[in-house]
């Protein structure tokens, strides 16, 4: 038996390799279940009860999937360009403590409609900012980004910790380490009363489909696509490497940066170091699972944060232990990247 | 050379509709060097694939030491005594020669592997061949020449008797490829049988003893080396008769580039040390020599890609600071680089995106790249260039290299560039294309298109360029006439003995 290369990738196959790649997870998450002595349909009826069958589930599983989305895009936008950007999560925490700051000790008096988008702004640039340092180190000495920018993840996340125990440590929250909110105009509207569903879902989407206009129709999409799969074509054919590394860089940077400002002013108002539950590794997944296509993203996105809302309610409900939703997650990854490797070869005999 | 160490009889196999072997039988003998000769696409290496294992055949039989071979084991294949040398090296940089060399011969269930019996093995075999290696040289650092030693000695390691090289010149210098046959012949005085692939006329009638020609998945011909000639192989392969084109006489037009005192430092190193030259439109200028004495660099510094350190050039009589990828293109300069998959395409990318990528600013409209004339574009290199076996939006992975070469050729042509740089244009081309390349850069001269030629490849200058000049560490010799240009004198200038060359040519242009 032997890997052959495909010449050509049928769209239906594309199309269906994750859906092929949820449904291998879910029957090996199936079997999990079991194992845990829960009656195995149940669960996954409990599941998508948990995140789709009520008001309250359904607006809870979007309002995970808004940062889950701006993270995909994030790695999605960088794997594109072969920019290895696993510092997602140290770029949202750094947009969410930029924002907190700069809205509780500058901006706080501004009405909304002014403070958000500046807000938004600076919780982007601080994402920019901490990609671009190890951006820098690559183009200059060739510092492999994958450690760089993993390895800064957790020098961000002390950096906050330290902020939120310091000079933006909320003198009213009683001792805990968390920071100053932002004012009451800096927080997004809800886009349904009662619920921690806000506008970032909108602004999440409009996003998607930028980069994705971005990548396909312009020269810059081009250009960093080639940069990408061959780099000394790239250079030949007078794409400037460096400027489109940057450019690249800013745009994912920048969109890790905002998934922490989203969060910050449409559900949490101040940061602590529990303000992601791993969003920005999760973005890695959701990009992979969606083919690191921008629109995919907000799909993969949305089943992401499905398995988690969801996977939580029955655990609660069944006593199952509701890390069966990472488990589900992982084993999606795990069986998409088979999936995308089936995409590309076929089996010989 | 009497006694028969292999016979592969009657063997046929299909791919989908294509037959690409058809009742394909060869015998090679003890001590005997057999040529596979074809075009890309004769079946020479689903062959040989074959005969490794590779592929299980859908009739016929082989036969290695009387012995029959089981069909689609490599294993065997190996135990037989058959080892391969593959065109792209089957070797692991981060490891030592050494470890390369030993990888796959101990069972991974052995407490502690016997290095130093693998040593002394391998030093042996070294010696006894003249592959000169350090066992403990991290391949990686090691030269493309030097990794292809360790890769016969890997197949010598195996105990092989028969050596299988899949065109072992394809990605040696000229000299590291002498150097390489000697070695062949070598080995083949010594006992061991040898089967080469290729599709280079010269180097199949300098080494083989006897030539066996594929076309189109049928054996053609069998010629002993010394019964035959280039001519009739060539013909053979292709089918017809080959006529590379030469350059008809004309007259040069004004200078359209001219360098003075180029240099290139880089990292501490000068690349091009003070080079001149003057290009004519209408003219083709050969530069020859032996491949990474400056070659690269300089079609680096003409092309946008590289900076110069100093030296002026004029373009159209004006004097031009570094210009850009973007501006050499402006400017009306065509440029075929010296490694089509690594430079000159991005292969995961549509025929489309290539054809347009270095041409961006036309083809892009406030930032929105205009898909619809990129697609024109990309018809128009396709039905005007020949080139086969895609469509606009298929990815240029797909095309042979034959057709990547005429698609490059075909996005620089169709804009009628007025300076041409073309790079080893034809390398690794079969006889076909090296023909249809030729046709296309005389047109280009015929157009009053000025061709800077960079080759090591002397027939291919003899035929096109009208002057020539020789590059060797970074210096350019004094251009001399092709008309009263010889092999000799080539040699010499190649080898940087200027001022011998000289002699006797008094017409130095």
């Amino acid at each position: 038996m032997r890997f052959e290369r495909r010449d050509h990738r049928p769209l239906a196959l594309v199309i269906a390799t994750p859906l092929i790649a949820v449904a291998v997870a879910l029957t090996l998450a199936g079997g999990l279940i079991a194992l845990a002595g829960a009656p195995v349909f149940e669960a996954f009826g409990k599941i998508v009860t948990g995140a789709f069958g009520s008001r309250l589930a359904l607006t809870e599983t979007l309002a995970r999937a808004i940062p889950l989305t701006l993270t995909g895009l994030a790695a999605a936008v960088a794997f594109r360009a072969r920019l290895w950007n696993i510092g997602a999560e140290g770029q949202l925490y750094l947009g969410a403590i930029t924002v907190a700051g700069v809205s509780a000790h500058l901006l706080g008096g501004l009405p909304g409609f002014v403070q958000i988008p500046l807000l938004l702004i600076c919780g982007a640039a601080a994402g920019m900012v901490l990609l671009l340092i190890p951006l820098w180190l690559r183009l200059r000495f060739q510092v492999d980004e994958v450690v760089t920018t993993l390895l800064l993840n957790f020098v961000a996340i002390l950096f906050v910790s330290m902020l939120i125990d310091g000079v933006l440590k909320d003198p009213m929250a009683f001792g805990w380490p968390q920071s100053v909110p932002v004012t009451s105009e800096a927080m997004l509207p809800k886009l349904v009363a009662r619920s921690r569903l806000h506008w970032g879902l909108v602004l999440a989407l409009v996003l998607a489909v930028a980069v994705h206009l971005v990548q396909s129709r312009t020269a810059f999409g081009l250009q960093s696509r080639a940069a990408g799969l061959n780099p000394a074509g790239a250079v030949f054919a007078g794409v400037p490497l460096g400027r489109t590394l940057v450019l690249v860089a800013m745009i994912s940077g920048g969109l890790a940066g905002l998934a922490g400002a989203v969060e910050v002013v449409g559900v949490m108002s101040y940061v602590t170091t529990e303000l992601s539950s791993g969003y920005g590794y999760s973005g890695i997944v959701v990009a992979m699972l969606a083919n690191l296509h921008p629109l995919g993203v907000v799909l993969a996105a949305l089943f992401t944060a499905a398995m988690f809302v969801g996977a939580d309610a029955m655990g609660r409900s069944m006593n199952v232990p509701s890390y069966i939703a990472d488990v589900t997650v992982a084993l999606s990854l795990l069986s998409m990247l088979v999936a995308i490797f089936f995409t590309q070869y076929r089996i010989r005999r | 050379m009497s006694e028969n160490v292999l016979n592969i009889a009657n063997v046929s196999k299909r791919f989908g509709t294509t037959l690409a072997n058809d009742d394909i039988s060869l015998t090679l003998a003890k001590g005997e060097i057999v040529a596979l000769l074809g075009e890309n696409g004769a079946g020479k290496t689903t062959l040989m694939s074959i005969l490794f294992g590779h592929y299980t055949p859908d009739s016929g039989e082989i036969t290695a030491f009387g012995q029959p071979l089981p069909p689609g084991k490599p294993k065997a294949a190996i135990r037989a005594g058959i080892g391969m040398v593959h065109q792209h090296f089957s070797l692991a940089p981060n490891l030592t020669v050494l470890e390369n060399v030993m990888t796959g011969t101990e069972s991974l269930w052995r407490p502690a592997s016997n290095a130093r019996g693998a040593r002394a093995k391998l030093m042996a075999i070294s010696d006894r061949f003249g592959l000169k290696v350090d066992p403990d040289a991290r391949l990686g650092d090691l030269s493309v020449g030097e990794q292809q030693r360790v890769e016969i000695l890997k197949a010598l390691y195996n105990d092989a008797r028969i050596l299988v090289l899949d065109e072992p010149t394809a990605v040696l210098t000229n000299i590291e490829a002498e150097g390489m046959f000697r070695t062949l012949k070598d080995m083949a005085a010594q006992g061991l049988s040898l089967i080469f692939i290729s599709h280079k006329l010269d180097e199949v009638m300098a080494t083989a003893h006897r030539i066996v020609v594929l076309r189109g998945g049928r054996m053609v011909a069998e010629r002993r080396a010394e019964a035959t000639s280039k001519a009739e192989l060539a013909e053979l392969m292709v089918g017809r008769a080959v006529h590379r084109p030469r350059r008809e006489a004309a007259t040069p037009g004004e200078v359209v580039l001219e360098a003075e005192g180029l240099t290139l430092r880089q990292g501490g190193v000068e690349r091009l040390k003070s080079i001149s030259f003057r290009l004519r439109a209408g003219e083709v200028l050969g530069i020859i020599g032996v491949s990474g004495n400056g070659q690269a660099p300089l079609a680096g510094v003409l092309g946008g890609t590289l900076r110069r350190s100093g030296g002026d050039l004029r373009l159209f009589g004006q004097p031009v600071g570094h210009l850009s990828v973007a501006e050499v293109i402006e400017a009306g300069i065509g440029r075929i680089p010296e490694d089509r998959n690594h430079q000159g395409v991005i292969g995961e990318m549509a025929i489309w995106e290539n054809a347009i990528l270095e041409r961006l600013p036309r083809f892009a409209r406030r930032g929105l790249v205009d898909r619809k004339a990129g697609l024109g574009f990309a018809r128009r290199i396709i039905d005007g260039f020949d080139v086969r076996g895609g469509s606009p939006s298929s990815r240029v992975r797909l095309l042979s290299g034959g057709n990547m070469q005429k698609l490059i050729l075909g996005r620089n042509l169709i804009e009628h560039p007025k300076i041409l740089i073309a790079a080893q244009p034809a390398r690794g081309l079969d006889e076909g294309a090296v023909a249809a390349v030729h046709e296309r850069i005389l047109e280009a001269r015929r157009a009053g298109a000025a061709v800077l030629l960079i080759s090591e490849d002397l027939d291919e200058v003899m035929a096109l360029a009208d002057r020539i000049q020789a590059i060797v560490g970074g210096r350019l010799s004094p251009p001399v006439s092709a008309d009263t240009a010889n092999a000799r004198q080539l040699g010499l200038m190649m080898a940087g003995e200027w001022d011998e060359s000289m002699k006797g040519a008094a017409d130095a242009v």
